[in-house]
């Protein structure tokens, strides 16, 4: 499968927005470890925007910087939001509350709980009414949602924003889950290529292969505990303006082979 | 576009277990409804419960009531048999498997909350959070127990999931990721979904009477569905996935669009796909919740596409709104209208609220079948129509 990546937005502790992530991730600068701002996208309506979540708002947050430096149309874009876990907040707020008296579960919470609120947001904010898949595949969402959002393109010829995002439960499910830090990642892909599009990747599934690691430890660290960070072998290859493969790990007993076109 | 031949079915839900129990009920008349006795729930409303799950363990990590659930459903009609031919035929690697579910197995993660340490507010040791409540638990469930090694994925996008995997399998076959999918959907009962639903005031005190002048909400129900999707062979004979469509609404979080935007889209995209007119269509299988305002928004909109003639039904008053499943079950009761030539009355439906204008059926009629269009809309706006017909 062949498809073009035009934009990129990233947020994640140390690594705040694309262009001050590529000396990083090509090793110019060192990473450091920064506490994250609370988001605010400003393309969400400040009364909607009042009524989300962090996570929801580390979401739109890459979603809207990645739409910020494309001349595509936002109301024309389709979307596919990739995440494990999804409202992990919300997820704690609601159960702790059916373990208490009377079970007063908050009606806003409850619709934020679905696993497609970001992308209902997201419709709002941007008025497109295209298709729009909220996905999961536990540690291999960022793969999934690849093949989600490659597919979707390439069938239904549209141009597909890819949100991949995973941001760490509150305790006690914490212990459970640890995703280490929140990390979200934007991607907009072409059926074909754009004036302003620089990278044509070529997707394939596989059953064999090393899975491309971070040298830098904390990267590498954050790589192997968020799933939306499986996807920094890949941004690095983008950022290092090379060409050559990056392997993802998919399902158990596959890979997936990214081939980048840095031209 | 090139219609997928749904070789084989299987359905799980209050009604029995297997596709003979819903064909019964639903050309029986036989609603499988009752006063909610899930756990220890206290809320007034009627629930779609599967009989058997308490005591349905499964002897490994994955052991929960969606999996219980999900098990049960594919123990049905043969069905893993059939997969096993499937996976002969076209090899474990090549054979995907899509999902939908809204809650997962979430109901693991609230009784361990309700059993936390009282000193250090940790889970119980026995919580599993990724083979129960992880969205992609389900998935893993299916593709484990059926032995297959493709492409795999969890669609969550509320009462839309088990439609838009339909679409998604379309997209994975046709990008040569797979040659054949098993699509489907699990969700059972939970008390997040009861008092959530409960919270926003949509859930009915009665048995839910969809299009009703006295409508007042939703009854949750629990079902399991799973099919089998393959490009069809000239040789073929039965039912197919004519077409989809998917779309948003772009309006509001839990609120449909009160012109059925949105659902316009989406039916209009699938008779597009399928370069069909509406008048093609001989039935519409509503997503016919039962509240006030997504009745009255996907009334405008089926009469915005058929006009007021076509025949129109909702089997929610059979099962219950059993919403990550809800697109599978009516898939298949689609099919079911399909191969039976049977177009089911929308239970519980006394008197048509006369400010909708949809052909609400109040009796079931026995009669040609072809071409079903089967609604599922959900939170978010998300919206997915299927169009299913024989091949």
């Amino acid at each position: 499968m062949e498809l073009y990546l035009n934009t990129i937005a990233l947020a994640a502790p140390g690594l705040l927005g694309w262009l001050h992530s590529i000396p990083i991730l090509t090793g110019l600068t060192s990473y450091q470890v920064t506490d994250m701002p609370a988001f605010s996208p400003k393309l969400l309506p400040p009364n909607l925007r009042r009524r989300t979540t962090q996570t929801i708002k580390l979401a739109l947050q890459v979603a809207q910087e990645a739409t910020e430096q494309s001349t595509l149309p936002i109301q024309q874009l389709s979307t596919v939001f990739a995440s494990d876990a999804g409202n992990t907040e919300v997820i704690d707020n609601i159960c702790h509350t059916l373990s208490l008296p009377n079970r007063p579960v908050s009606p806003t919470y409850f619709h934020n709980s679905v696993h497609n609120a970001p992308a209902g947001y997201w419709a709002i904010a941007s008025q497109s009414t295209l298709p729009s898949l909220s996905i999961s595949a536990y540690d291999a969402s960022f793969a999934a949602g690849l093949l989600e959002a490659s597919t979707l393109a390439v069938v239904e010829k549209i141009p597909v924003l890819l949100v991949c995002y995973d941001n760490p439960f509150p305790a006690p499910l914490a212990k459970h889950r640890d995703f280490y830090a929140p990390f979200a990642v934007a991607l907009l892909f072409t059926p074909t290529q754009q004036i302003e599009s620089g990278t044509k990747i070529i997707l394939e599934l596989k059953e064999g292969g090393k899975d491309t690691q971070m040298t830098e430890d904390t990267l590498e660290r954050l790589r192997i505990s968020n799933p939306a960070a499986r996807s920094l072998p890949f941004l690095q290859k983008i950022a290092q303006k090379v060409t050559g493969n990056v392997i993802i790990p998919y399902l158990e007993d596959s890979k997936l082979w990214i081939k980048v076109h840095n031209t | 576009m090139t219609p997928l031949f749904i070789s084989a079915y299987t359905l799980t839900n209050n009604l029995g277990q297997g596709i003979k129990a819903s064909l019964y009920a639903l050309q029986q008349g036989n609603g499988g409804l009752r006063a909610c006795d899930f756990e220890d729930v206290t809320l007034e409303t009627w629930i779609g419960r599967v009989d058997g799950l308490e005591e349905k363990t499964i002897h490994n990590a994955f052991d929960c009531r969606n999996h219980r659930l999900a098990k049960m459903g594919l123990e049905q009609d043969n069905f893993t048999e059939t997969v096993s031919d499937i996976r002969m035929r076209y090899g474990a690697h090549r054979v995907g498997v899509f999902m939908g579910t809204s809650t997962s197995g979430i109901l693991h993660t609230e009784k361990a909350y309700q059993n936390r340490d009282p000193v250090t507010g940790a889970l119980p040791h026995h919580f599993q959070y990724r083979y129960t409540h992880s969205n992609y638990a389900l998935t893993d469930f299916v593709r484990q127990y059926l032995a297959l090694k493709g492409p795999a994925v969890t669609h969550s996008t509320a009462c839309s999931s088990s439609a838009k995997v339909f679409a998604s399998a379309y997209r994975y076959i046709q990008a040569g990721l797979c040659d054949a999918a098993i699509v489907g959907g699990v969700d059972s009962l939970c008390l997040t979904t009861l008092y959530g639903f409960n919270s926003l005031e949509l859930i009915s005190k009665d048995p839910c009477q969809a299009w009703d002048i006295n409508r007042s909400g939703i009854n949750i129900g629990e079902a399991a569905g799973f099919a089998v999707l393959e490009i069809a062979k000239p040789e073929d004979k039965g039912i197919a996935l004519l077409a989809y469509g998917e779309s948003s609404d772009a309006y509001h979080i839990s609120t449909p669009h009160p012109m059925g935007k949105g659902a316009i889209l989406a039916m209009q995209h699938a008779l597009d796909k399928a370069k069909m007119p509406a008048s093609k269509v001989d039935y519409v299988n509503l997503h016919g919740t039962g509240t006030r305002s997504n009745d009255a928004s996907e009334d405008k909109a089926v009469t915005h596409i058929f006009g007021t003639q076509t025949p129109c039904s909702t089997t929610k008053g059979w099962t219950g709104h059993t919403l990550g499943a809800a697109g599978i079950t009516e898939a298949i009761f689609s099919a079911l209208c399909i191969k039976h030539n049977f177009m089911p009355q929308s239970l519980n439906t006394q008197k048509v609220d006369p400010t909708l204008n949809a052909h609400i059926l109040l009796e079931t009629h026995r009669q040609p079948v072809n071409i079903v269009m089967s609604n599922s809309f959900g939170f978010g706006g998300s919206n997915c129509s299927l169009l299913l017909g024989r091949l």
